[in-house]
């Protein structure tokens, strides 16, 4: 039997390398926007002020972007390493956005970087400005393709499962690349990446500006980060919503655990904190209508008939026929060669019920319901620092326009204190949609616990403890790099 | 024309190309393994090492995609090698992740452990990555200790379909001196085109001359690890896959392979004439510099024909000591039809991408690097 110890420890591995991994992603894709669009003002211009300003935030993204691509590699073979059985069962579908992110994304990212970092005085000035832009587009697509794979794990399309080679096959690969899930991820994600990195340059320009030095180039990199940052801000509202649609559709005991509802119906609450309700709320956000119906945990589990009169299976009913899968499963492999006219009768049964072959690894109805607390508040985390960081955008670009936030001491200070909760927004958003889709690897299709590698807990554990000690080390080292380097300054000011 | 056959052996092509790449490219972990060896005084330390931190990317980046098309190709591989051999590729990572870092971190004002500690990873890195990669390729000849039961994903309880017969996880390869002779091998060629890539990137002829004489050195390690490896290979028994998919070991297998695929046989001598000619052209003429693109061009002819002769030709590439039948051949370990058929569509971008990277790599490096452009430079390490 797979130690419960070893899924854990699986997970708390991957889970620990995808959350560093998002600390340094976001800025990657925020910066190389704001850095590019400098540049490219250089270029038109030809002012030497913005190439220095440019080259100021390329420091901040040169000291960020190893430890994002370090904990990107372990990433990407860790699905290899801890989670084998998920590789072989479904990489017939999700090694393919892998690879094509590796062949398009990744060497764009490793040749044009290099351009930008070194080429100043070796290649033209408009080959280094598309360099820069390029530099941007490859993390963009590399973007892309890895959310295409995890769009995929929310809602998984395009595929058939091969009883012969026991895994599911890619029949559609046009279904997997459109899938809804993953193209309202990539933008929720990179977009929310804009607006770390507005946020960051932001904050950075005000700490400046506190300090009454640099102010030109704060000025002027605030003017282009809240352009950048107020798009992305925007964005990432439009597809959060979006996304709330989707989870209600595809994932919805990922949404009641998220509002904590026990028990759903027409005209939904949602719930602002424990006992502060807005009355028709959820209805509204799910399905965008208030009369909407939204399911409950005990709904979910129980099973329920729709408004539509559809009929939604209870927990124990899945389960039954996930088992009847699996047992018609191994009935077709031991027949398969010997017999194969009652082995086709048999692959019947496996058909009928393959929608239902996850629910066969689980044995209890109550592992069907991810931990609400990990999802209710990290929720509200992000829709709370969301909706706070929205405004202070606004408020920004408004007092920016206005020529005046040179003299704002007050929203200075907001935006310095805005960096850490732009990542913490971003760090709770990952949580909810990774937790909140637990117990599955794939949702429906492969529970985590027949994901895993066949290791023992213990060399887990030691890995785990490794990646704690390189990774807060690399994090503690790129902050301690980073301080320095804004204290230095750009110095770009006339006069310094 | 795609036939499901054909796409099984271009997919192995494809990957035996990618490994042919990457290891050409562990030129950057080759001159690493010579900083603290070689750099008299700082000036010449920061000169190799930024002669290789402006490519180092590209070996990153072509281990990633060697990973995401075995993936995609050879799924089975992926999930039987990976979580198996769990140590050994963790550690592979573990040291790519620190020279990731060290780069950037080494000249950095607050870098916190200081920069000889950065300079110890780009090394052990230099080192370390060659040798374990170098010894799991050679388990692709001499077996490994697994399992692969695909009808167990059937078993609710214990579904996992691969699995490893030993605790070791993997590091039980270098028990087998061959192993290690692979591995020894492959770092012995990292540090030779280490040496000819700076010989041919650095403008410091006092430098130039000190790694000259480094590559006699290298040149012969590598030479008798390589003359080791290629003895044993031609004379040991290897594992065969018959017509019906059965296994069974084969005496001679990989000799037979070379004499039985001559177009292979010849790849692998054009391979091996190429690097002998960037080496000893390098050794022996003072002015003779860009001895690295030969000798590059023959290590990837020679690893491409070295995984054609172990995937090729009826051979089960990923071998199981455990059980012969566990075994994974290119047709057993591949990915569906319908999926090779869409990757090789998407890896017709393949001639585009190295045409983009050849041409600002010219544009990169028209003039060898100085002591005086890094005075000059912004950005260095």
């Amino acid at each position: 039997m797979v130690e419960t110890t070893l899924i854990d420890w699986s997970r708390a591995q991957f889970a620990l390398t995808a959350c560093y991994h998002w600390v340094f992603v976001p800025l990657t894709l925020g910066l190389a926007v704001i850095m590019a669009v400098m540049e490219t003002i250089y270029v038109v211009r030809k002012d030497e002020f913005w190439k220095k300003a440019s080259q100021f935030w390329m420091k901040i993204f040169g000291i960020n972007f190893a430890v994002g691509i370090a904990t990107g590699l372990i990433l990407e073979f860790e699905f290899g390493t801890n989670w084998s059985n998920y590789s072989w069962f479904v990489g017939d579908i999700f090694g393919a956005p892998l690879a094509i992110e590796g062949i398009i994304a990744f060497f764009m990212e490793a040749t044009f970087v290099a351009v930008m970092f070194f080429g100043w005085d070796k290649v033209s000035r408009k080959f280094h400005l598309a360099s820069t832009w390029l530099t941007g587009i490859g993390a963009t697509i590399s973007a892309f393709w890895i959310l295409v794979a995890n769009g995929w794990m929310q809602h998984p399309v395009g595929m058939e499962f091969n009883p012969d080679t026991v895994r599911n096959e890619m029949v559609d690969f046009w279904a997997v690349v459109t899938n809804p899930v993953a193209v309202t991820k990539f933008f929720h994600s990179v977009l929310s990446g804009w607006m770390t990195g507005a946020i960051v340059v932001i904050g950075i320009s005000c700490w400046y500006l506190l300090r009454k030095r640099e102010t030109r180039f704060a000025l002027a990199s605030i003017r282009v980060a809240a352009a950048v940052g107020i798009i992305g801000t925007f964005a990432v509202m439009f597809t959060g919503d979006r996304s709330g649609v989707h989870v209600a559709r595809y994932q919805p005991m990922k949404l009641a655990a998220a509002e904590g509802l026990m028990d759903g119906g027409r005209r939904a609450p949602f719930s602002i904190v424990p006992g502060i309700e807005i009355p028709g709320m959820l209805s509204i956000l799910a399905t965008h209508d208030i009369d909407g119906y939204v399911p409950g945990i005990n709904d979910l589990l129980d099973g329920y008939t729709d408004p539509d009169g559809n009929e939604h299976l209870s927990a124990e009913a899945k389960m039954y026929k996930g088992e009847t899968a699996l047992r018609a499963f191994r009935v077709y492999r031991k027949i398969k060669d010997k017999a194969p006219k009652a082995a086709a009768e048999v692959k019947k049964v496996l058909d009928g019920n393959m929608e239902y072959f996850g629910y066969g690894y689980i044995k209890d109805r109550n592992e069907l319901v991810p931990n609400i607390w990990l999802v209710y508040w990290p929720f509200r985390i992000m829709v709370g620092l969301g909706g706070f960081l929205l405004l202070f955008m606004v408020t920004v670009l408004f007092f920016e326009r206005r020529g005046k936030i040179a003299d704002m001491k007050w929203l200075q200070r907001v935006a310095l204190l805005s960096i850490p909760l732009v990542y913490l927004a971003g760090q709770a958003g990952w949580v909810v949609a990774e937790v909140g889709r637990q117990p599955w690897a794939i949702q429906d299709l492969l529970p985590v616990n027949a994901a895993i590698s066949s290791l023992s807990a213990g060399a887990v554990k030691t890995t785990f403890f490794i990646f704690v000690a390189v990774f807060t080390l690399f994090l503690a080292i790129e902050l301690n790099i980073m301080f320095k380097a804004i204290r230095k300054g750009p110095g770009v000011d006339e006069g310094q | 024309m795609f036939t499901y056959e054909f796409l099984q052996n271009y997919w192995w092509f494809i990957v035996a190309l990618l490994g042919g790449l990457l290891v050409f490219l562990l030129f950057v972990q080759g001159a690493n393994a010579m900083i603290l060896l070689m750099g008299a005084d700082e000036r010449e330390k920061q000169l190799m090492v930024n002669s290789t931190g402006r490519k180092w990317e590209f070996t990153f980046t072509t281990l990633v995609t060697f990973g995401g098309a075995f993936f995609a190709s050879f799924p089975l591989f992926y999930s039987t090698s990976f979580g198996g051999a769990y140590w050994v590729w963790v550690l592979i990572l573990v040291t790519f992740v620190l020279q990731a870092v060290s780069y950037e971190f080494q000249n950095r004002t607050g870098n916190i452990i200081g920069r000889t500690a950065f300079r110890v990873f780009l090394a052990l890195n230099g080192f370390l990555a060659p040798l374990l990669i170098g010894t799991a390729v050679g388990t692709f000849f001499t077996g490994s200790d697994f399992t692969v039961n695909k009808a167990a994903a059937g078993d609710s309880l214990m579904p996992v379909i691969s699995s490893w017969g030993n605790g070791w996880h993997g590091l039980e390869a270098v028990a087998n001196l061959w192993n290690v002779s692979f591995g020894l091998m492959v770092v012995g060629l990292a540090v030779c085109l280490g040496l000819m890539y700076m010989i041919n990137n650095i403008d410091d002829e006092a430098l130039v001359q000190k790694m000259r004489r480094r590559l006699v050195v290298s040149g012969v390690v590598f030479l008798v690890f390589f003359l080791n490896t290629a003895a044993g290979l031609l004379t040991m028994d290897g594992f065969a896959v018959a017509e019906d998919g059965t296994v069974y070991m084969e005496r001679y297998k990989y000799l037979h392979n070379f004499l039985q695929m001559p177009a292979v046989l010849a790849v692998f001598l054009a391979g091996t004439v190429l690097v002998l000619w960037g080496l000893a052209g390098t050794v022996a003429c003072r002015n003779f510099r860009r001895g690295i693109w030969p000798a590059g061009a023959g290590t990837v002819l020679v690893v491409m024909a070295v995984l054609m002769v172990a995937g090729y030709n009826g051979t089960a590439y990923y071998p199981s000591t455990a059980d012969l039948q566990s075994s994974l051949t290119i047709a057993n370990s591949c990915s569906s039809e319908f999926t090779l058929r869409t990757m090789a569509y998407v890896s017709f971008v393949i001639p585009f991408v190295l045409a983009y990277i050849v041409f600002a790599w010219r544009a990169m490096d028209r003039r060898p690097l100085t002591s005086e452009e890094l005075e000059n430079t912004e950005h260095k390490y």
